[in-house]
Order: structure tokens, then sequence, then C-alpha cells
């Protein structure tokens, strides 16, 4: 039984008079994969953003309720978001490599976050890329520019570099609907070894992917968490009718 | 007529418009080096002109334009490029920032001479800086400060947001992220701007008459080349123009080869530059 990393209680965020979240109040398990599911424009990536305060920047963005990140209170006033987003590392829908090389890339981060040793730069660089299964194809090829490989090499790389600063928590954004479906599986398999140290979340659009990695399963729909809980339980005997229509494919 | 008749009748006069505007430019190129060629032998670029020495150079003027250009990017870079990232990166878009947006689009097209006459006024009389270099380099930085800071605005417009997020979500504080991230992506395109403004900075007259003036001598070794910045200074443009002013025409093409030279070597920069997408892909 894994203990609780994430909890949110009564989560509210406005868009200016635009309601997004409405009291979203669920549990994210330590080491263990959860998935986020619902139609499009349901507020999953909304959701995520809370957690590692992306939202900060958008103009006009108002939240009520509390994210608490090992039972600290993330939004409240104090909180280094620098520190937060070190522990709290983010993957995007689009592979987001820097227009610098591989190396460069990965010690973004840790130059980020004050590291200047060369070697243990270097030190850092190789472990994030062998976590992230892509050192093998990358290794002789540091110093070319990253938007130059593939793109489900680009996505792997994107895990790498938010695995060079040590996260606890990865979260990702719908992170193979761009790639094919062999790369895909990549990310997917990685995904699995890599819940073994982090905790994921991840929004996906895909329910046959949410029931390959996933632990838990929350659905979203209008801003609401429908149902949330195991995943097994969740698609095998859903509680709520709106779950089992999603499910059988009723909504978009 | 026929439909095909009048195709080609107006093929025609495209090609024929093209054919007149391509060769109008050769055959400017070709007068002016034609005329301008035999005049450059080594003291036309390492003396100055002296009717005592019997010399006639450009070598006074030729430094003149160098410190008129560095000292007017000097001033006008930090602050079109700082301005640029402020309307892009931290203000709030809005009336404030259209605002500011129209009043660089207009300062751009407001005729140089004004420039010129509000450069006199103040840096000149009013700062006290009088006809020098320095007044002349002030002048023509506000000139030039629409150019650099459009094409910093471009250029940065052009960079997604997909790296911003990505570093931001790193907890990368913004300015790290602006000077790691956004500055590299926009480089191309802020040198661009740079380069056109040294051409406009190059090829000025108006704005430079009444505030560098037309001074044409070499410093004196040593700290002459710190107090040259508060003397007077005319660039090549300048002394082509008094060249032409007192019908020396020899020493005018000259001049004018050399400025030819300087901006098609800028215009092939530019061209080198904006092609080369490094990274892109
Ligand atoms: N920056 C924003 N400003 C205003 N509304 C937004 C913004 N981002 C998202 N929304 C709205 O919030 C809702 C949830 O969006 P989002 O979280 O992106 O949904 P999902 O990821 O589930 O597709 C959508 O209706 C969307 O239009
Ligand atoms: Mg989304």
């Amino acid at each position: 039984m894994n203990c609780i990393k994430i909890e949110t209680t009564d989560l509210n965020l406005y868009y200016g008079n635009y309601h997004a979240l409405k009291a979203v109040t669920m549990d994210i398990r330590a080491d263990a994969v959860t998935a986020l599911i619902g139609p499009s424009g349901c507020g999953k990536s909304t959701f995520l953003k809370t957690i590692n305060r992306m939202n900060d920047l958008i103009q006009g963005v108002r939240i009520t309720g509390r994210v608490c990140l090992d039972g600290e209170e993330i939004y409240a006033p104090g909180v280094d978001v620098t520190t937060l987003r070190r522990r709290v590392g983010m993957v995007f829908q689009q592979p987001n490599p820097f227009p610098m090389s591989i190396y460069d890339n990965i010690a973004y981060g840790p130059r980020v976050h004050g590291e200047k040793n060369k070697n243990r730069l270097d030190e850092i660089v190789e472990r994030s890329l062998r976590r992230a299964a892509i050192w093998e194809e990358t290794k002789d090829r540091l110093k070319k520019p990253a938007p130059g490989l593939s793109g489900g090499q680009q996505q792997r790389l994107c895990i790498a570099r938010a695995l060079a600063v040590e996260p606890e928590v990865l979260l990702l954004d719908e992170p193979t609907s761009a790639l094919d479906p062999v790369s895909s599986l990549r990310i997917e398999e990685l995904l699995l070894q890599l819940k073994k140290s982090y905790t994921i979340v991840i929004v996906t659009h895909n329910m046959q992917q949410a029931v390959r990695i996933s632990d838990d399963t929350a659905f979203f729909l209008a801003g609401t968490v429908v149902e949330w809980g195991r995943t097994g339980q969740f698609f095998s005997r859903p509680r709520d009718r709106k779950t089992m229509d999603y499910i059988a494919g009723r909504y978009g | 007529m026929p439909r095909k008749i009048k195709d080609a009748v107006a093929y025609m006069v495209i090609y024929l418009a093209a054919f007149y505007s391509v060769l109008l430019l050769a055959g400017i190129i070709v007068y002016v080096f034609a005329k301008g060629f035999p005049v450059f032998d080594l003291p036309f670029f390492t003396t100055v002109s002296s009717v005592v020495k019997g010399t006639v150079g450009i070598a006074g003027n030729i430094l003149n334009t160098v410190y008129i250009v560095v000292l007017t990017l000097l001033a006008a870079v930090p602050a079109g490029v700082g301005a640029a990232v402020w309307l892009n990166e931290y203000a709030t878009p809005g009336r404030g920032v259209r605002l500011i947006e129209f009043a660089t689009e207009t300062l751009a097209g407001i005729p140089s001479i004004v420039f010129g006459l509000f450069g006199m006024m103040f840096f000149g009389t009013t700062l006290g800086f009088g006809y020098s270099i320095l007044t002349g380099s002030l002048t023509l930085s506000l000139m030039i400060l629409p150019l650099i800071t459009r094409n910093t605005q471009e250029a940065l417009r052009a960079v997604p947001d997909s790296y911003r997020n990505g570093a931001i979500g790193m907890g990368a504080g913004k300015w790290h992220m602006i000077r790691t991230i956004l500055l590299p992506s926009a480089m191309p395109g802020i040198v661009t701007g740079i380069l056109l403004a040294v051409g406009r900075i190059v090829g000025e007259s108006a704005a430079l008459l009444f505030t560098a003036g037309s001074g044409y001598l070499l410093p004196e070794a040593g700290s002459g080349f710190v107090s040259k910045i508060m003397e007077s200074g005319g660039t090549l443009t300048i002394q082509m123009y008094l060249s032409l002013a007192r019908a020396e025409y020899d020493t005018a093409f000259g001049i004018a080869a050399v400025l030819l030279c300087i901006v098609l070597a800028f215009n092939l920069l530019i061209k080198i530059l904006t092609r080369n997408k490094f990274f892109a892909g």
C-alpha cells in the first residue's frame, strides 16, 4: 500500500470568470501511476498544471482549496516555486527540446538549480539519459542539436531532462499523443520502469493506455472528478453511470 | 483580343519591368564603380585631405564612421532589445503595450532631419555636447531604436511557447529563461535588425550634418582617440555630401564606391544570417 504523495482538497480554479476545476478532491499515491482521463476541455491539463503551479504564469487565474505535496500546502505563502518545480517535473504533449545540444538540454535543469561542476554534470547527463532509456541512442552525439532527434527520441529526451533534477513527481500531459504507436509503447515501458522510484501522473486520451500503465485512474468531466480509484476496479466495476458511459465510448 | 495574346502581353510587361529594375541597379553599380575605382589608391584610404600636403584622403571619415556606428549601437541595442523583451515577455498585453508599439512605429516614420533638429537642440545645446560624434551617435540611436525593437520583437514572437513552458517548468526564473533560451533563439533576428541599423547609420546624412558636424581629421595618438568623441566628425556619407557641394566629383565617386561596397557586404551578411536557421528542425 503506497502512501499518499499529493492530496487535493476542494480545489477550484477559475480562468477569469470561467470555472475550470470544480471542487476537485482526490489523492495521488506515491510510486504509482495515476492516469487522468476524460473528454477534451474537461480540465485534465489544468489540474495537472496546478500540481507544479504552472498556472501561475497565466493572467487572471484564481485558485481556492488546497493542494498538498507530502502534506505541505504548495499554494501557501512563502513556498519557493523553483524548489517545487524541481520536486515536481513536467513533460508536455509536444516534445519540446530546447534548441541546443542534447547535453545542454539535460544539463539545463541542474544548471538552473546551481550545478556548475563539469564532472558532476557529465554524470547527471549520463544517468538521466540511461534512466530515460535513450543513452545508447545518444551517447555518441551528445553535442549535436537535440531538435535533430526523432519525435519519440525527443520525448524520451524531455523525460530525461525532467529527471535530471531528481524530481519526486513526474507530470506528463498526453506525452504520447504526438507519437507513432511504437514510440508510444517505448514511453509506456519507460513509465512502468520509472514508477518504481517516481510518482507519476499522466493525462491520456487513450483508455487502453490508462489500463496498461496506471495503478489509479481518475475520470474528469466538465471540471469535476466524477470518480477515481484503482484502475482495475475503475474499469471493471465503475460506480458512476457517467463513468460507465465514458468507458463504453458514449462520450466524445 | 484573344486571351492567349493578352497573357503574353501581360507577361512581357512584367518581365520588362523586372528587367528594367535589375538593369537600373546594375547600371548604378557599374557606373559608380567605374567612376570610383580610379580614385582608389593607398593614400585615399590612409590619409586625410590637406591642401598643404596636397593629399586627398578619407581616413578620418572612415574612422568617424566606425566611431558613430559603434557608439550608436552601444546606445541603441541594449535599449532596443530591452524594450522588446519587456514588451513581449513582461508587460501585460493591452492598451499600454499597443500604444507603445504604435509610438515606435510612428517614430520609425519620422524624417531623419527632424531627429537631427531634435538632437542638435537637446543633446547639442541642452546637454551641452555641441557638434560632436557623441551628439550625432545619440541622435542616431533614437532613430534606429524602432528598427532594433521591432526586429527583436518579431524574433521573440517566433520563439515557441513550448520553450518558455519547458524552462519555467524546470524551475528556471523568468530572466534566466530569457537569457538562456529566448535571446539565443532570437539571435539571428536581433542581429539582422542590428545589421539593418548599421546600414541606416552608414547611409545617414540629414540627421548627422547638424549634430556630428563634418570634422575629417584623424585624432592625435593616445588620448585623442577618447576625446575624439566630443569632437566634430563627419561620416563617409557626410564627406561625400560635402565633396559634391564643392564639386570634387572624383572624391565623391570614390566615397560612393566605398559606401556601395559596405552596403553590398552588409546585405550579403543579412542574407546569409536569415537563411542560416541553425538548429531548426
Ligand atoms: N489559459 C486559459 N484561459 C482561459 N481558459 C482556459 C485556459 N486554458 C484552458 N482553458 C479552458 O479550461 C477548460 C479546461 O481546459 P484543459 O485543462 O486544457 O482541458 P483538457 O486538458 O482536459 O483538454 C477548457 O474549457 C479550456 O477552454
Ligand atoms: Mg489537455
